[in-house]
């Protein structure tokens, strides 16, 4: 149903996304951990990149589209070189959760889903990170900061700036799996 | 327990809390050193015992001594306990949470009325060794299964054992096994809902993080059961390291012959394979879940067809929760009976909770079902923390409720619970004390469902969105005396015609904050006061004259330099200025800042 009949591939070329699409061949249903490799290459998923993964699958690019713009994982812009994601948890939320992204969006100057000028650093927020002992919680590039208190969040962004990013942006939350 | 001839074992308690607790410096710290000085002792990692409140936690197992942990470990510690007890034979009591007659009177208090079943390896295994699962029991009930049960033998089991889906709706289990067997079609498939998404539940990542392989033969049993040759575990994204564990553990099972062709000699062949989630709370619902798995966006569609009979590509399927498999192999181990004699007459067995909030013990316990409300949260999790009073409870995320102290009796099990205009849901308990607004809690769901709705019906797309208004109209000082039951009409519209669980769930924490806080509403709205002190638009801070000391400390947290004095002489707070921010109310060490 959502096939389309043949399609000449983009001219552009994506030799690593011929790697991720040949790892996955047909197989049916591929097409969201496709994304999500495809992220992990780029930080983000490049328009260009979204025509060629449909012609190349066949699918119907407003398919792959809307694929990649409902679930909350797949960005179509870059992000900073770190990543924060404030979790907005229950636990985090009774325990000052919104106070600690108060703090590091005066921190850093920017709103829900920016990135820093000099492309440091994207706020966003989480709906649950499920370390609900340690409420509130952020995650920065895989690592989580549990126990925050105001103060302590915009500590710990005055200590990362500057610093060599330790893991690439594109980690969290996809395929993280280098804890 | 007998343990491996390694002389000492020291092990590590790593889930992602216990990692993000310390723990991961703690596990470094003691690898380099004890590869420097190649010491004789074997370094272990292990998942979640429980006691989050302890993190990070340490074990140490000396042969023919029982298990010695500790609590609040750091790496200095750690080094220390290396030394004195684990080289040396010294017991540290001062750091001991337990063992060695030193079990501490939280801990005990804690653990005594827990019965564990579906957590039953949990923090007691390396979840990366199938060896060590093995040890305990592991993959003996998929080896009996096979060998002398047929498929109807062990639905017949999981039918006696009165086990219902853990995710939260509680279907009997053992009928849904049935349903999917007898339905026409092949294949079958099998799929684990792991896509764990109420914000304050993570009892799921804890079992996978910390005993991947129970999951695993749970499935195997089911997919014997059903007749299902291939399975599907769909993990959300956030929670990279289950993913990491399953992956080994599925590997292992590969090798050692559970997973694939002829399983253990036998016909039954099974494969399984991980699904991650991108992001989607609704994918919890199990037709979105399975048009995420064919590549689709997480919609829901309408039932029936149940998936029994029309699931993945449209052939039979059957979806359980983790802690569902996690209780299977041991029902098959020890009987249906065994787990039926555990809980209620219509709720058998235990249930895992995570408990959080504003709880002196947080952790993961498990208990038989039946047990009241203020067990787990007074004798269990020890309380409020910080000696304040308690409000309520929540239970059941975004589709439960919160419930207030006067129902603390309430026993859990599914009816009991549904009684109350919660739901039981997946287990994650979320405890309030006095600071917490209950309007605010009630818009903060509605915000999260709100964002989450996946937009096919409008009941839940624009129905969740006017309640959304209202009450972020409440809480910012600008209620109408007939915003209440504008929402009570608005909140049973969408209770009966939105398309999906999610939708239909959605109202259940505006409903049961107005049945059992209306007064809060009310206040809000009619003396726009926020009687927990927590509604920015509806609170003022000032100093306390006689309390403050003049120390400084706020006017260097304030954000926009509203606080002023000299130091040593009382400060003062400009009204015009302050964002209500708590950053001051937080700060300050004399509790001289005052809210009204």
């Amino acid at each position: 149903m959502t096939q389309t009949t043949a399609k000449a591939p983009e001219a552009a070329s994506f030799p690593e996304l011929d790697a991720i699409l040949a790892r996955h061949g047909h197989n049916p249903g591929a097409l969201i951990a496709i994304l999500q490799e495809t992220q992990e290459v780029y930080g983000y998923l490049p328009p260009a990149a979204l025509r060629y993964i449909a012609a190349r699958t066949r699918l119907r690019p407003a398919h792959v589209y809307g694929v990649a713009t409902f679930y909350t994982q797949f960005r179509l812009q870059p992000v900073g070189k770190r990543v924060i994601m404030v979790c907005q948890g229950t636990a985090c939320h009774v325990n000052g959760g919104n106070t600690i992204f108060q703090a590091l969006s005066e921190e850093l100057g920017i709103k829900e889903g920016e990135t820093t000028p000099d492309g440091e650093f994207t706020l966003q927020t989480v709906a649950c990170l499920g370390c609900c002992s340690l409420a509130p919680v952020m995650m920065i590039n895989g690592e989580a900061y549990g126990k925050l208190t105001p103060e302590k969040a915009r500590r710990i962004i005055r200590d990362l700036r500057g610093q060599p990013a330790a893991q690439a942006p594109a980690a969290p939350p996809a395929n993280n799996t280098g804890r | 327990m007998p343990e491996q001839a390694q002389p000492v074992i020291l092990r590590v308690g790593l889930g992602s809390c216990g990692a993000a607790a310390g723990g991961l410096k703690v596990y470094e710290e003691l690898k380099t050193v004890i590869e420097r000085e190649a010491l004789p002792v074997q370094l272990k990692k292990t998942g979640c015992l429980g006691l989050c409140y302890e993190e990070p936690l340490m074990d140490v197992l000396r042969p023919g001594e029982e298990v010695y942990t500790y609590g609040h470990v750091t790496p200095e510690r750690a080094i220390t306990i290396l030394r004195e007890h684990a080289l040396g034979g010294n017991p540290i009591p001062e750091w001991l949470v337990a063992g060695g007659g030193h079990t501490s009177p939280s801990t005990a208090a804690f653990l005594g009325k827990q019965r564990r079943i579906a957590l039953r390896n949990c923090g007691h295994i390396d979840p990366e060794s199938l060896s060590e699962y093995e040890a305990r029991g592991g993959y003996t009930a998929l080896k009996r299964a096979l060998t002398e049960m047929t498929p109807e033998a062990v639905i017949q089991e999981v039918l006696s054992s009165g086990l219902r889906g853990r995710g939260g709706a509680g279907f009997p289990t053992g009928l849904k096994w049935k349903f999917t067997r007898q339905a026409t079609g092949q294949p079958k498939y099998l799929v684990c809902n792991a896509d764990e998404g109420d914000p304050g539940a993570f009892m799921d990542r804890s079992v996978l993080e910390g005993d991947p392989h129970s999951v695993i033969e749970g499935m195997l049993i089911a997919a014997y059961a059903i007749g299902a040759s291939t399975g599907y575990i769909y993990v959300r994204a956030e929670y990279p390291l289950a993913v990491k564990r399953l992956s080994i553990a599925l590997d292992q099972a590969r090798s050692a012959g559970y997973l694939g062709e002829n399983i253990l000699g036998s016909t039954f062949s099974f494969d399984l394979e991980i699904k991650q989630g991108a992001g989607a709370f609704v994918c919890g619902e199990e037709t979105a879940l399975l048009a995420s798995i064919e590549g689709r966006r997480g919609m829901p569609r309408l039932k029936p067809p149940f998936p029994a009979n029309s699931g993945l590509w449209q052939k039979p399927t059957c979806i359980n929760n983790v802690e569902t498999f996690a209780n299977v192999p041991w029902i098959i181990l020890n009987g249906g009976a065994a787990f039926a004699a555990l809980g209620t007459q219509k709720s058998k067995g235990t249930k895992v909770f995570a408990l959080a909030g504003k709880i002196a013990r947080g952790g993961l316990v498990e208990v038989p079902m039946g047990i009241p409300l203020r067990e787990v949260i007074f004798d269990i999790g020890g309380g409020i923390r910080g000696g304040k009073k308690f409000k309520a409870v929540q239970l059941g995320g975004p589709s439960g409720g919160c419930i207030p102290e006067s129902l603390l009796d309430t026993p859990v099990d599914y009816e009991s619970i549904t009684a109350t205009g919660a739901i039981m849901g997946s287990g994650g308990m979320v405890v309030m004390d006095e600071d917490t607004c209950m309007v605010d809690m009630a818009r903060f769901f509605l915000d999260f469902v709100q964002k989450e709705s996946c937009g096919k019906c409008i009941a839940c797309r624009m129905g969740t969105k006017r309640m959304l208004e209202i009450l972020e109209r409440i809480t910012s000082g600008h209620g109408r005396e007939e915003d209440l039951s504008t929402l009570e009409e608005l909140a049973n519209r969408v209770k009966e015609t939105a398309l999906c669980g999610l939708g239909q769930t959605a109202p259940n924490p505006v409903l049961t904050t107005l049945r059992y806080f209306r007064e809060e509403y009310e206040a809000h709205i009619r003396d726009k006061k926020c009687p927990a002190h927590h509604c920015q638009a509806l609170i003022s801070f000032r100093i306390n004259p006689d309390v403050c000391t003049g120390c400084g400390l706020c006017v260097r947290v304030c954000p926009v330099g509203a606080i002023t004095g000299e130091r040593r002489r009382p400060h003062a707070i400009d009204p015009e200025k302050c964002i209500r921010c708590r950053s001051c109310y937080e700060a300050c060490r004399f509790h001289a800042i005052q809210i009204d």
